[in-house]
């Protein structure tokens, strides 16, 4: 390797002298640069001048340096089907061994691909010659000659054929185009179904009974009463409707009916309550207990977390936060609308019930959802 | 060494039988010799090719498995913990994947992290594009596509991240749906048209995986093969250098160099791919459990490439939220969901036409600039990545607050301040470093480089001996185009007091106040000859320093 300072170099093209922000010329090595030494030949592709060959001995060590990398490829390449073999499909179902497993499998293909690039590298840079070829960037806009041709022959072609002087042609033409063009996007009407009023209901109902959401839901036994939440201010239980179970839905519930049914139980403390709330308001709480719904009205994600001490609803995804004791109005974030309030009382087993349907359209803010349904 | 100028018989058989139905030859020996500029910055663009490649790969090996379905079932397999929970097929099947396909995980977090890695050097291969003006005429058509398929992109692996329908990948659908429902009149029917229903319906994911296998990669393939084509047509632009002009490229050619350097380099971004996936865990959605759109965790945090969307999700207000007659028009949601990415694209895709418009700049450019010597545009990019770097950042502003214990709020209303305040800090001070770096260059010119050799004249004093910089340095410094300084009064009339006929229309007008703000900094270049400085002459104050600093400032 030539050992220069950098910038006293003036030998014209391959001057490895650098400025920093541009190219290197991938190391000083033109020590064998084929012009010194006239009376051997050149045997390469490109000029000689261009093509800055290795040393010899280097091009020796790049061999050896390179083969030993491809070996180490082979071998790495027959430990990944060691690996894979190793366990069968199915030990790797304990997370453990199929952690191993990964990285035994990992490991010795990343080796073997590592292997295979640096064995190219130095092949590249020890072996093979440094290319610095210059070639012409192709003279882009073609010649007034050529354009003007062009532009003749076109026109010539097009009024030949009719398209320019026969108007008719071309306007029916444009109209038999115009229905086909339509056909795909009326072919996509059926994809869903329109809104209608769907996103203003849920399937909440007077009298539905409530079980904790996340639960096993079978059974009286888990049906929630407004004792379970009544001696306890503060607590909060994310809840759902109760329905008896399908064949498809094992929980009684679609997803579709989940994602809008979802709220949140809470039980304020006495007197938490603001003074803003609605008459209202109040009257679709049962003894401090309130019930909002638990999907943020900003994008749809679930409003899950609650702080005891401020009575705020946080949506951990963009946290827009609503305040319990206020009709969940939005004190900070994003969102815009208040959480839906949920009409409830107690049936005369005890249990916890829907009043009714949310106080307003659940779920992110849309075109009509501050209108009613 | 022997020359060999005969290729091995079965070759020559081979060559010949394509050549006698293609006419390749002297096609084949051109393409061979194309030249490939020697420069790091040109192997992002490789990264983003090969990781596609890798991206196809194993995309085909995970859809042996994986089932597009969201039928509910109830889990009864091999990974013991989810066994009785209420999930998808599609769940199921990426578990299937995870924990019964030997390979399967691997290949899986393959997948993931090299479309991590796709995104991530298309935007740094575009901020390389952007900085150098590689993007001015001829090349303005390959932006525009860099730029789709950036879009698509991004789109690409959002689709993707939400089919194993785990409980993240639901969330980010589930925010994809909220933000669409936003769109004024149309919303919920581009809604309950792409959902098939209400949300989540039973649809989306098998329509999602469509758009995510075939028709996004079929459309991106098309891209990138044109990309190719022009770039092949056109050539790579280059940096200056000795030798290197507007009229001729430099480096190393397809066959034999570049292809085995490529090589190599493939082999090189498949293994770092490959050794993260083995090591570094990502998305493991068996913790994560399946999607319910009743639950969620907190410090949820999207694909890197989301992250400034989530960002602005989480910082625009609500206080342009609108309802007009009743119906609403949340702008708490359009704005960041849709009007950001569209700034950001739309941004992208015109700039190139817009300094061309500003600059007038007509002439075909194959030499890269440095990104010194274009300040307004250098500090525009800087602007830019000002804007997105804080968005992005602010899409962490839970796990910054959880982590350094600052208030959730103060740190929200910090990144409302700072997403404004902090592109214009950013683009004066990049701008003011940019003129900062040209004066130097422009001192490197003239005085050759400080050697650090001190001696005492016999005069008594001390100078830096300065030394001739080399040839390739003089090139490279002098690569800077000279730029017509564009002055516009405040009557609109330039410097000779004549009334351009531009002015006088109203965009007119605007064009050559953007053009004087482009180029008022300007440091001037001109009439400065290499080495012609007193610093190497000792010759006392020549003309050369007089002209030096009236054209510095403005």
């Amino acid at each position: 390797m030539t050992d220069t300072n950098p910038n006293n170099d003036n030998e014209g093209i391959d001057g490895s002298g650098r400025v920093i922000g541009t190219p290197s010329s991938a190391g000083g090595d033109r020590l064998v640069a084929a012009p010194a030494d006239p009376h051997e030949e050149h045997e390469g592709a490109y000029p000689a001048a261009e093509t800055h060959g290795r040393p010899e001995e280097m091009q020796r060590r790049g061999e050896r340096l390179a083969s030993l990398w491809f070996v180490v490829a082979f071998v790495a390449g027959v430990l990944f089907f060691v690996a894979y073999f190793w366990w069968n499909s199915a030990e790797i179902a304990d997370p453990r061994i199929g952690q191993y497993s990964n990285m035994a499998l990992g490991g010795s293909l990343a080796l073997a691909l590592f292997a295979i690039g640096a064995g190219m590298t130095v092949w590249t840079r020890q072996v093979m010659p440094h290319y610095e070829v210059g070639s012409p960037y192709d003279e882009l806009p073609s010649s007034p000659e050529e354009k003007g041709s062009f532009g003749d022959f076109f026109m010539r072609s097009a009024d030949e054929s009719g398209f320019t002087k026969r108007p008719l042609l071309r306007r029916t033409l444009l109209l038999a185009m115009a229905p086909l063009g339509l056909a795909p996007i009326v072919l996509l009407r059926d994809m869903g179904p329109l809104p209608g009023d769907v996103l203003h209901s849920t399937t909440w109902r007077r009298g539905m009974r409530m079980v904790v959401e996340g639960s096993h839901r079978e059974g009286p036994s888990t049906w929630i009463r407004a004792e379970d939440l009544e001696n306890q201010p503060g607590a909060m239980i994310s809840a759902l409707p109760y329905v008896e179970p399908t064949e498809e839905h094992p929980h009684g519930l679609s997803l579709n009916d989940q994602a809008k049914a979802v709220i949140l139980l809470i039980k304020m403390p006495d007197g938490a309550f603001k003074p803003t709330m609605t008459e209202e308001q109040l009257g679709w709480t049962y003894n401090g207990i309130i019930a909002y719904s638990k999907i943020c009205t900003h994008v749809g994600c679930p409003a899950a977390l609650y702080e005891q001490g401020t009575h705020r609803i946080l949506c951990p995804c963009h946290q827009s936060t609503f305040d319990a004791a206020d009709g969940a109005k939005v004190v900070f974030g994003p969102a815009h609308r208040p959480l839906p309030q949920l009409p409830i009382s107690v049936d005369a087993e005890g249990y916890l019930v829907a009043d009714g349907d949310f106080s307003s359209a659940v779920g992110p803010t849309f075109w009509d959802a501050e209108r009613g349904a | 060494m022997s020359r060999s100028t005969q290729a091995p018989k079965a070759l020559r058989g081979a060559g010949n039988w394509i050549d006698d139905r293609f006419h390749l030859a002297k096609t084949g020996e051109k393409n061979l010799r194309k030249v490939f500029p020697n420069h790091w910055s040109f192997m992002l663009g490789e990264i983003a090719l090969y990781s596609f490649i890798i991206l196809l790969l194993t995309g085909v090996f995970l859809t042996l498995w994986f089932k597009p379905s969201m039928a509910e079932i109830v889990y009864d397999g091999s990974y013991e913990r989810l066994n009785g929970v209420t999930m998808s097929e599609a769940y199921a099947s990426t578990l299937y994947i995870d924990f019964d396909v030997r390979g399967g995980f691997l290949v899986r977090q393959i997948h993931h992290w090299a479309a991590l890695i796709f995104v991530s050097s298309l935007v740094v291969h575009m901020l390389r594009v952007f900085f150098t003006g590689a993007f001015r005429k001829p090349r303005e058509i390959n932006w525009l596509i860099g730029v789709a398929i950036f879009t698509l992109a991004m789109l690409e692996g959002l689709f993707g991240y939400s089919l194993p329908d785990d409980l993240p990948s639901g969330m980010g659908v589930r925010i994809l749906q909220g933000v669409m429902l936003s769109l004024p009149v149309i919303g919920t029917y581009v809604s309950m048209f792409l959902f098939g229903g209400e949300f989540p319906g039973h649809d989306i994911i098998p329509r999602l995986y469509m758009i995510h296998i075939l028709l996004i990669p079929g459309i991106l393939l098309a891209l990138i093969a044109a990309h190719f084509m022009i770039l092949w047509h056109q050539k790579h632009t280059q940096y200056p250098g000795t030798g290197r002009s507007n009229k001729k490229v430099v480096g190393t050619p397809m066959f034999p160099g570049f292809a085995v350097k490529a090589g190599g380099f493939f082999f090189f971004v498949f293994a770092v791919t490959v050794g993260l996936s083995a090591f570094v865990q990502i998305n493991p959605v068996h913790l994560f459990g399946p999607f319910t759109p009743t639950s969620i965790t907190s410090g949820l945090q999207p694909d890197w490439y989301m992250g400034f969307m989530e960002g602005s999700l989480r910082l625009f207000p609500n206080w342009f939220d609108i309802n007009i007659a009743g119906y609403a028009i949340p702008t708490g949601v359009l704005v960041p969901g849709l009007v950001i990415p569209g700034l950001l694209f739309g941004g992208l895709a015109a700039w190139p036409f817009l300094e061309a418009w500003i600059t007038k700049d007509k002439r075909h450019h194959n030499m890269a600039d440095r990104p010194r010597n274009a300040p307004v545009r250098t500090g525009l990019g800087a602007a830019g990545i000002t804007i997105y770097g804080l968005l992005w950042v602010a899409g962490a502003n839970d796990i910054i607050s959880e982590t350094f214990s600052i208030s959730l709020y103060a740190l929200s209303w910090f990144f409302r301040f700072a997403v404004i305040i902090g592109p214009f800090i950013a683009f004066m001070v990049t701008k003011r470093i940019c003129l900062g770096l040209q004066r130097r260059d422009r001192e490197t010119l003239e005085h050759g480089y400080e050697s650090g050799t001190i001696q005492q004249l016999p005069s008594g004093e001390f100078i830096e001996v300065h030394k001739e910089s080399s040839t390739d340095t003089v090139h490279v410094l002098q690569s800077k185009e000279p730029v017509e300084r564009i002055v516009v009064d405040a009557d609109g009339v330039d410097d000779n007091g004549v009334e351009s006929p531009e002015k006088r229309s109203l965009s007119g007008g605007l064009r050559s106040r953007l053009a004087h703000w482009f180029t008022k900094d300007n440091i001037s270049f001109e009439g400065v000859r290499p080495h012609s400085g007193h610093h190497l002459h000792h010759g006392g104050h020549s003309e050369e320093t007089a002209a030096e600093q009236p054209a510095a400032t403005h």
